[in-house]
């Protein structure tokens, strides 16, 4: 063969998979077409059906009039509504098909959060190293990638079967997702390759674009990376938000708004905020357990203060990123009861009520954690004696809150038991179950924490300046009158007006935390500026302390899984609220107990994937030693 | 320096895990186990409904199906005014003669029927929708996704709302007719097997009717044949013998006929196919 007719043969395979791609790419396109021929197959002649198909003339017959062929390419698309499928449309695998999807979404959704997370902090920390010119920073950003990067790939096959599992086991749904996003599902998988290009350029290309000029391009490639996951995680958001509230269909679920009405809808954003916040606090927790791990390892000085300041940044990370999300929580949970009061009510005062003593549980687990963490911490500076004093108070508001958050409103009783108590709710304790108290209790466990982070971050320095007594006596007022500013809106508005009042009294509570967070903050930056720096020793806290770093990301983790199964279940039996209903035979909400052991199981099952990331993390930094030959007199 | 066991670190850290694990599981198991149900079709038996039935239907439909009870509690735990706690023919009364009422509404029955199929007709003060300064209601029209009551289930409501007030209860009592309404307008969720026949003789089809009777003449299939059946039965014996075939077996015949024909059939299809017969008296 000559090579013109090789050349030839090349260029026909290269156009007919060209072809292929194109046929595939716009595929829907065309089947469109076909579609609206076939709508009115009742009224219209063989003639017209089979003309916009591919222009056939029946033997014998006429050619077909090109009119007919654009009067139906003119034709508005016709409005198809949501399917209804019946018990029997749903595929049957003698496991319940939700526990699947439940598991792999899961799944999915935790090492999502994680890979989103990483490299977001991970840009903030290289660029301090950057800017400040240590080392250390870019030492442990890279650090930080390193012990993630599996995750991404970890992150993919969980979604891939995710949508194998949703394509086998809710056909109609997704068929009717698919129609309703159309196009958008291709650009989703398009931000794929975008943010594997910038994953790898940055993660393999750290060293290689490390000082001047070079460093600039590396850091735009962690800004582009961490552009596209985040474009990728609002539009996988926007489908979420599309089954609780959907927009851009009318009420049988048929489209009639552009993709741009249909992913705006009333929950996308506060879910946007949302997860972006709780996604940083859950991947800096999860690296936090990794360098509590390499500090409980090793022995070596060197490597424990190393392991010790990347724990305390984790912890940093985490929990500083944590104190804004009851109040993002808060966002989205009055959106939700504007747009639906049944929808609101029936996560928060309907039957997923209980689950938000388990989130106080959860929720207090973490600040506790966090606290002692923190606490502990104050052992690494002489300076902290001054402060050490406060930790027991602050101790007893934390225990006090956390209580009152965990008791419940009305008490599983037997009939005797009621008698005795002289009803279901306790006359002492009955009013701590109702939300103004809990309110209370979260703002000031909120407050108390902040306040514990304060006095950390205090503890080696004294501050130089001249107003420093004033500035603290100001601060100390600021507190005093928030805290008391909380509990009497809680107690007034709460138990001595109408619900209406009680919701709108809880915006003003919020209010006096981020009061106390942005002053502390301001006041602070401002007094210490210029202080005088105690010694701190880094690696000097004791071993205990770092399972304060494995609880955060265990009480994360069941508590994204916890809140993940409420955000489902309001919609309680529709797969699109309101449009599409469920049929399945899991349509109903689970029990809080079955709830548990799936989370749990998901929570067990992340925990190994999470071992074996960091286990390759390592495994790339181990070298095996060269084998010594054995000579055959068995003497080396 | 030596290092310290990594699998000793492994197995503490991994233990602490999954002990925390088995708290958080603990607690939820402690709490109550409630299942949310979907809602469930009910299947009301008309015929011998009394209107004290139908308040009681409606009483459940307003803490169930309606999910009314949501909001409507008493104070200070409700999201809207505690209906059951109050008099609604004083209330109607005062709300009618407000400048602020925007309805058509005439008394208590199409105060609350319009109250509930548009609600922003009349927003009591103090509970509407925040910001909208009482002119928005934050009531879900209630015959409309995701509640969907049907007509005849916002009358059940509306009884038990006058008789828990114990004035005159003045919505009617939902005749067959109007169910076979409610039927045939129901959305097409239902199974295709068991969609509502359009006529008689796909009813008369569907339940094979005519492997055991004669349809045009009086000879004996199994069953005796129909043609007169409208000569020697009323209709109310003719819809008796469909819902219970064995109260009465025809003379000389063994109870044969399926006892459970009624139950498959819906209201439509079962008054067809009374009426059709009643007209054979050939």
């Amino acid at each position: 063969m000559s090579n013109n007719s090789m050349q030839t043969a090349s260029c026909s395979r290269l156009l007919l998979w060209f072809s292929l791609f194109v046929a595939l790419l716009f595929g829907s396109g065309g089947m469109n077409l076909v579609y609206a021929a076939d709508t009115g197959v009742a009224s219209s002649s063989l003639q017209e059906r089979i003309a916009p198909v591919g222009r056939v003339q029946v033997d014998g017959q006429e050619p077909i009039p090109q009119a007919a062929v654009s009067k139906v390419r003119g034709e508005k698309p016709e409005l198809i509504v949501a399917p209804r499928p019946s018990r029997g449309d749903y595929p049957d695998i003698g496991i319940s098909s939700r526990a699947v999807v439940w598991v792999l979404a899961q799944m999915h959704l935790f090492f999502g959060a994680l890979v989103l997370a990483v490299p977001l902090f991970v840009l903030v920390i290289e660029f301090m190293g950057f800017k400040t010119g240590d080392e250390r920073y870019d030492v442990m950003a890279h650090e930080f990638m390193k012990i993630s990067l599996t995750g991404f790939s970890i992150t993919a096959i969980f979604g891939g079967s995710l949508a194998l599992a949703l394509f086998v086991l809710y056909p109609d749904f997704m068929g009717y997702m698919m129609h309703v996003f159309g196009a958008q599902w291709l650009v989703y998988a398009g931000l794929f390759f975008l943010e594997s290009f910038f994953l790898y350029t940055y993660y393999y290309g750290w060293n290689a674009m490390r000082y001047g000029n070079l460093k600039w391009v590396h850091l735009t490639l962690g800004l582009l990376l961490n552009a596209s996951g985040m474009t990728i995680m609002v539009l996988a958001n926007s489908w979420a938000t599309f089954m609780m509230a959907p927009s851009g269909v009318n009420e049988v679920g048929a489209v009639i708004g552009n993709i741009w009405e249909i992913m705006k809808g009333p929950l996308w954003n506060p879910i946007n905020l949302h997860r972006f916040i709780a996604n940083i606090a859950f991947g800096g927790a999860v690296v936090g357990a990794y360098a509590a791990f390499k500090f409980l390892s090793t022995r070596d000085p060197e490597k424990r203060a190393h392991y010790d300041w990347m724990g305390y940044t984790s912890n940093f990370i985490g929990i500083l990123a944590f104190l804004p999300l009851p109040f993002a929580g808060y966002w989205l949970m009055a959106e939700v009861y504007a747009y639906s009061q049944q929808m609101g009510i029936t996560a928060m005062g309907g039957i997923l009520a209980w689950l938000f003593i388990v989130q106080a549980v959860l929720i207090g687990t973490i600040l506790l954690a966090g606290n002692f963490y923190l606490w502990s911490g104050m052992s690494r500076t002489e300076g902290s004696v001054r402060y050490q004093p406060l930790i027991k108070y602050i101790a007893f508001v934390l225990v006090i809150c956390f209580l009152t958050w965990v008791t419940p409103h009305t008490l599983i009783l037997s009939a005797s038991e009621i008698a005795e108590l002289g009803g279901s709710h306790h006359h002492v304790l009955g009013p701590l179950g109702i939300m103004p108290a809990k309110n209370i209790a979260v703002n000031l466990m909120l407050i108390a924490t902040f306040l514990s982070f304060q006095l950390y971050r205090r503890s080696d320095k004294v501050a130089t300046v001249s107003w420093a007594r004033a500035g603290n006596a100001l601060l100390v007022a600021i507190y005093v009158v928030a805290m008391v500013n909380i509990i009497f809106l809680g107690v007034y508005y709460g138990y001595f007006t109408n619900t209406v009042y009680k919701v709108g009294s809880s915006v003003a509570q919020v209010g006096s935390t981020l009061v106390v967070i942005v002053a502390g903050i301001v006041i602070d930056s401002l007094m210490f500026k210029n202080a005088k720096t105690l010694p701190s020793h880094w690696g000097k806290i004791p071993d205990r302390s770092q399972y304060a770093l494995f609880a955060l990301p265990i009480a994360f983790t069941w508590l994204m899984g916890l809140m993940g199964y409420v955000r489902s279940s309001v919609k309680t039996h529709w797969h699109v609220y309101t449009v599409m209903k469920d049929n399945s035979p899991d349509n109903f909400i689970p029990t809080i107990g079955y709830a548990g052991n799936m989370i749990t199981i998901v929570t067990v099952l992340f925990l190994l994937f999470v071992l074996f990331m960091f286990w390759i993390a390592n495994l790339s930094a181990t070298k095996q030693p060269k084998p010594v030959a054995i000579s055959e007199g068995g003497v080396a | 320096m030596s290092d310290v066991s990594t699998a000793g670190i492994l197995a503490k850290t991994i233990g602490f895990s999954l002990l925390l694990t088995l708290v958080f599981t603990l607690t939820t198991l402690l709490l109550p186990q409630v299942e949310g149900e979907a809602p469930v079709e009910q299947e009301v038996d008309l015929s011998s409904m009394t209107m004290d039935d139908f308040v009681v239907l409606g009483e459940d439909l307003f803490n169930k199906k309606g999910t009314c009870i949501l909001c409507h509690k008493p104070p200070p735990l409700g999201r809207a005014p505690d209906v059951q706690g109050m008099n609604m023919e004083a209330v109607t009364k005062e709300r009618l003669a407000d400048a602020r009422y925007k309805g058509v509404a005439k008394d208590v029955e199409s105060y609350l029927r319009e109250s509930m199929v548009d609600p922003g007709k009349y927003v009591v003060a103090g509970w509407g929708k925040k910001g909208t300064n009482d002119t928005v209601s934050p009531m879900p029209a209630i015959d409309k996704a995701p509640i969907q009551l049907s007509t005849m289930e916002m009358d059940a409501i509306i009884a038990y709302l006058q008789a828990k007030d114990g004035i005159e209860v003045t919505v009617k009592l939902p005749t067959p007719e109007a169910a076979a309404e409610v039927t045939a307008a129901a959305p097409a969720s239902a199974p295709a097997a068991t969609a509502s026949a359009a006529t008689v003789d796909e009813a008369l089809a569907k339940y094979a009717c005519a492997a055991c009777h004669s349809m045009t003449s009086k000879d004996v299939l199994v069953g005796p044949g129909l043609s007169d059946v409208g000569a020697r039965l009323s209709m109310e014996e003719i819809r008796q013998s469909i819902i219970d075939p064995n109260a009465v077996i025809a003379e000389g015949f063994q109870p044969a006929m399926p006892a459970d024909l009624a139950a498959k059939m819906t209201v439509k299809e079962l008054e067809m196919v009374v009426k059709y017969l009643a007209e054979k008296k050939q």
